[in-house]
């Protein structure tokens, strides 16, 4: 990816407070924030609007949860980075997770530093 | 109950407020309610448990205190809707920790919240209820936890 470009960031969690969290908090320049949902659905058709680049994606959602919300989104869009960010911290979840497509997971809660260290690592992998 | 099971939802409660707000949270002494109903405050999200464990586990706190906390996490609309996405962030925490140690032994469900006092009593009949209160800074929230 070029690193000139500001890559754009949609984020996806049921909760507003953690959706606000998460636009406040991360520190990484290199994002540019176009939109956020609250569910799998909504989460799918902001994606196929705005085409973001990256996407931080919890797992317990109605509607449509995270792991089949990434699998979707993977299925539009190949290349995309989505950083899990939930508070379902067994290995069980995080494996499950990365076999849809998933590239990354931070568990909740978050400091703003590891949030920011979790998307830099994101975008390192993505070259 | 153990008390190993117990420490698990104590543990991710106070992680909650270690982490998210970047302040510790200290541990009253617990207590046990044999009969009548646990307090509840103004919002609580609540986590269903079954398989080797049945039962409930709640946390429960003041407006006041969520007002405190969320300003800790920078946001600014001290909302109704905020308050209840806090506590039960609070109770989505409690249930992320209870799943990565105890495993598939107990079934946990998604957290819900309510907001004011329930006409009827959140806890199952005939079983105790362990009452833990979370100190934090001046304020005061309970976690309980009544589990057959």
């Amino acid at each position: 990816m070029n690193a000139a470009v500001p890559l754009k960031l949609m984020i996806v969690d049921d909760s507003n407070v953690m959706r606000r969290k998460i636009e406040r908090s991360h520190q990484c320049a290199r994002l540019q924030f176009v939109g956020s949902a609250g569910n799998g659905k909504q989460a799918v058709e902001l994606f196929r609007r705005t085409e973001p680049d990256v996407v931080t994606m919890d797992i317990t959602m109605p509607e449509m949860d995270g792991i089949e919300c990434v699998e979707q989104l993977v299925g539009i869009k190949p290349e995309v980075l989505i950083l899990i960010i939930s508070a379902l911290a067994d290995k069980a979840t995080a494996i499950e997770a990365m076999k849809r497509g998933a590239n990354g997971f931070l568990c909740k809660p978050f400091t703003d530093r590891q949030l920011t260290d979790a998307l830099d690592e994101l975008l390192r992998g993505a070259g | 109950m153990t008390k190993v099971e117990l420490e698990t939802f104590v543990e991710g409660t106070t992680h909650y407020f270690q982490t998210a707000a970047n302040q510790p949270a200290s541990v009253g002494s617990p207590y046990l309610v044999n009969e009548g109903i646990p307090g509840i405050q103004e919002y609580t999200g609540i986590i269903t448990v079954a398989g080797k464990r049945k039962g409930i586990v709640y946390f429960t706190a003041s407006r006041p205190m969520l007002t405190v906390l969320l300003m800790r996490l920078g946001e600014t609309e001290m909302t109704h809707e905020n308050m209840c996405d806090l506590v039960g962030e609070v109770a989505n925490q409690i249930s992320g920790n209870a799943r990565r140690d105890f495993g598939n032994e107990f079934m946990i469900s998604v957290p819900r919240v309510i907001a004011g006092t329930p006409e009827g009593a959140v806890t199952p009949a005939n079983t105790r209820s362990f009452v833990i209160p979370i100190n934090w800074r001046s304020h005061s929230a309970s976690l309980v936890v009544c589990l057959d």
